[in-house]
């Protein structure tokens, strides 16, 4: 993971939860806002759907109130008018107070936009002045059916990516079983060899777990990324015990059980990761920003050194995604599939000379001449393929 | 042109090339000279990229710089030819002061074209000069200029080559610094999958002005140097000294060879040196920047006045057989060593029809005699071809591939 951006976002918004929004706030909110820059999945993309209602809501800086609070379901585009004297932040929430989508910083005299996409059911909309508090809200209706998803080739690619996610979460929970295993006998040259395989499935998807927020930093955070005082858990945890302090690896075996308990935590969540062609192009995108800012660098995997391990699970994950969608862009945008096709295969081909036995060299045998090779061919993937988002939702 | 406005200039340049085409280089260089005034009387504004020559060479020195070296990924010409037909693209609009692309916001779920720091700022006098290295040639397979070789091996020279170099240069000068950047980032943006910056500087201050009526900005040892710089009106002077002419191949005509070295300033040990020494060094006053034996920066130099290996002296075009230049260096400041002492110097860009007859001449002496040696260091170094004008609908070194 990149834990700068992810957990660490998610640390440092449970502290503004706890100090800037008030004790009365809760902790979705707070939540919700790391998802609109990082976790494209976390917070609910932006509908390509038709609007079906647009609904004005007035705020001041003591009142916020929406025309209507009856709606059908579909695409709602809620419009916000600033008439308060502070900037105010529009939120849509469920009734489980977790975040449909928010649009921060609306400042006075503006009008701002946020379209969502509701399904039928209880909501509340709130505006927050200046982020305070718990904002004000006001309960709003949703009944009706959503229109069903007209692309059957969308709906093929959104259940075949399913698929691949549950494949790849119990591959790595099987592969986690196994080295568990070998960290609680204190065999440690086994443990080392079973460590980078584990963590394979997880690369592959990693984009989706980051959904379920709370996951994600206990089973990926490295050790640097840790706040002080809280308990540091995962894989990296063990990673260093291995790698550094072998002595202490029985001693660390609970937490050996700990990793295989959130994993199989998140098993549980998967059926309720919000997918669509979208969040799949936008994951997509991520994992390659992994690669580019943690992997390529060698900050991931400080002890193992097994970062190109991650590095192709990773670019992986990234493939498959491309290949589901592939059919979609093809009629879209030919030209992207020739360049992403030769952009993949490239990188592949490139990551293919460090192949060693079923992984790869350390990180550390690179050269720094092969480093920057490396870095180029992310660069050349990474730039077109931050396009294939636009192009599956046009 | 004197209601000047960022649309008059435009439709002025294009009215410069069409004329230029259809009446000879005569109403050509009317014309030119006509932009040149508005050029120097405009800060902020947009300089026209298309043009006899590349602007950022004989151009009113900018005040800031953001110099990067690009290598290719490609050994397919038609591929750098492809990038180069991008950049050019991006580069008209940049320099106008225009968003690059479909602009800084466009598709909501797409990343935006142009990364948008520059928005709302003006053209800033932008420039972007571009010119390829002899590994440029090498790699594509495409017959080199004959003067284009590597430089030679100066003593003292301690170069890195991290920080030397590269096939392509792009030389980015503005008024802002903001704008600068954000035009080379824009380019390194457009180049991934073809090529990748190879090293990058930034420069703060200009230490060369092309504006004869200018005083000559001080370099970070405090001093005027390069006083008697080719003035950009200078016709005579850029068609004897700058401009590659009918000894160059076709596409290089109107264009000139450049070379920069990043020179490392021992700033410390230089600000203990007593001021006569510093003085005898350059062989010119501190504070007017008068050569010794004369009482203004600009009077002319009498070398017979000044110490025998006096900077000024042994970089003098009387000492070696005519060699001149036209300097268009900047200062930088890369943050501190480490040992508590300044990364900083001056970044150091010549340009010049024939190197053998510029800065290889003048090197040689310097690198052998000047006492400046002790206070400075060649860290990096690199020569480029930069090809002439880019006409309206082409695009950079476009007869090159042709």
């Amino acid at each position: 993971m990149r834990p700068a951006l992810r957990s660490g976002a998610a640390f440092g918004l449970l502290a503004l939860a706890l100090t800037a929004c008030g004790s009365g706030d809760d902790g979705a909110d707070g939540g919700s806002s790391s998802g609109s820059g990082s976790a494209a999945v976390a917070s609910q993309p932006a509908p390509t759907g038709k609007v079906v209602e647009t609904v004005d809501v007035a705020a001041t800086d003591t009142t916020c109130v929406p025309a209507e609070t009856a709606l059908p379901a579909g695409v709602i585009s809620f419009k916000l008018t600033n008439n308060g004297k502070e900037p105010t932040w529009l939120y849509v929430f469920r009734a489980d107070r977790t975040v449909v989508s928010e649009r921060a910083n609306i400042a006075p005299g503006a009008t701002a936009d946020l379209v969502v996409e509701l399904p039928a059911g209880a909501y509340h909309v709130a505006c927050k002045p200046n982020h305070e508090g718990d904002g004000i809200r006001q309960d709003i209706t949703v009944s009706g059916e959503l229109a069903a998803e007209a692309d059957p080739r969308v709906t093929r690619a959104v259940d075949d990516y399913r698929a691949y996610i549950d494949e790849q979460v119990d591959d790595s929970i099987a592969k986690t079983e196994d080295f568990v295993a070998a960290v609680k006998k204190g065999d440690v040259k086994k443990a080392k060899d079973l460590y980078a395989p584990s963590r394979v499935g997880w690369e592959r998807i990693e984009p989706v777990a980051e959904a379920f927020g709370d996951v994600d930093p206990k089973v990926d955070l490295r050790e640097a990324d840790l706040e002080e005082g809280a308990e540091w858990t995962g894989w990296h945890r063990l990673e260093k015990a291995l790698w550094k302090e072998p002595g202490t690896l029985k001693k660390e075996a609970k937490y050996g059980d700990r990793l295989l308990e959130d994993l199989d935590a998140l098993k549980k969540k998967l059926p309720t990761a919000e997918i669509t062609a979208s969040s799949m192009a936008n994951g997509a995108k991520e994992l390659l920003d992994e690669v580019a800012t943690g992997k390529v660098t060698g900050e991931e995997e400080a002890f193992s050194h097994t970062d190109l391990w991650d590095f192709k699970a990773n670019v992986d994950g990234a493939q498959k995604v491309y290949q589901l969608l592939t059919p979609i862009v093809m009629e879209k945008n030919p030209a992207l599939v020739t360049t992403l096709d030769t952009e993949f295969a490239e990188l592949n081909t490139l990551l293919g000379k460090y192949a060693e036995g079923d992984g790869f060299v350390a990180y550390t045998e690179l050269s720094p001449e092969q480093v920057k090779e490396l870095a180029d061919a992310v660069n050349a993937l990474a730039e077109p393929l931050s396009g294939l988002a636009a192009v599956v939702a046009g | 042109m004197a209601d000047f406005s960022r649309r008059g200039v435009l439709a002025g340049a294009g009215l410069a090339v069409g004329a230029g085409a259809a009446a000879g280089a005569g109403l050509m260089r009317l014309t030119e000279t006509e932009t040149e005034t508005v050029r120097a009387a405009a800060p902020g504004g947009p300089i026209p990229f298309h043009g006899p020559h590349q602007a950022g060479i004989a151009t009113p020195v900018q005040d800031r710089l953001h110099f990067a070296a690009f290598d290719l990924g490609t050994d397919a010409p038609a591929e750098a030819a492809e990038l180069l037909r991008r950049w050019t693209a991006a580069a008209v609009r940049m320099t106008a002061g225009q968003e690059v692309g479909g602009g800084a916001t466009g598709a909501e779920l797409a990343p935006p074209d142009d990364t948008g720091e520059a928005l709302e700022l003006p053209a800033s006098r932008l420039t972007l000069t571009v010119g390829f290295g002899p590994s440029f040639f090498e790699k594509l397979r495409l017959p080199a200029p004959d003067r284009l070789r590597e430089l030679p091996r100066f003593p003292a020279d301690k170069l890195d080559p991290a920080r030397s170099g590269g096939d392509i240069c792009v030389q980015a000068c503005a008024d802002d610094p903001q704008v600068a950047v954000h035009a080379v980032r824009n380019l390194a943006r457009i180049a991934f999958g073809t090529a990748s910056v190879r090293w990058s500087q930034l420069g703060f201050g200009k230490t060369s002005s092309t504006t004869p009526q200018a005083q000559t900005p001080r370099n970070l040892m405090g001093f005027k140097d390069g006083t008697r710089n080719i003035a950009g009106t200078d016709r005579a002077a850029l068609d004897a000294h700058v401009w590659v002419g009918r000894e160059g191949p076709e596409w290089l005509r109107g264009g000139s060879y450049l070379v920069a070295r990043r020179i490392r300033m021992h700033i410390e040990t230089w600000d203990r040196t007593s001021l006569k020494e510093q003085e005898d060094i350059f062989g010119r006053t501190k504070r007017e920047g008068a050569p010794y034996g004369a009482a203004r920066e600009h009077d002319p130099v009498r070398l017979d006045r000044l110490p025998a290996d006096a900077h000024v002296r042994l970089a003098h075009p009387d000492s070696l057989g005519g060699a001149t230049i036209l300097r268009r260096g900047y200062s930088f400041t890369d943050g501190s060593d480490g040992l508590g002492r300044l990364d900083a110097g001056l970044f150091f860009l010549a340009y010049q029809r024939d190197p053998e007859k510029g800065f290889i001449p003048i090197q040689r002496a310097l690198a052998a005699r000047d006492p400046l040696n002790e206070y400075i260091q060649h860290v990096g170094s690199g020569i480029w071809a930069c090809p002439g004008g880019v006409p309206a609908g082409s695009f950079w070194g476009e007869a090159l591939f042709s």
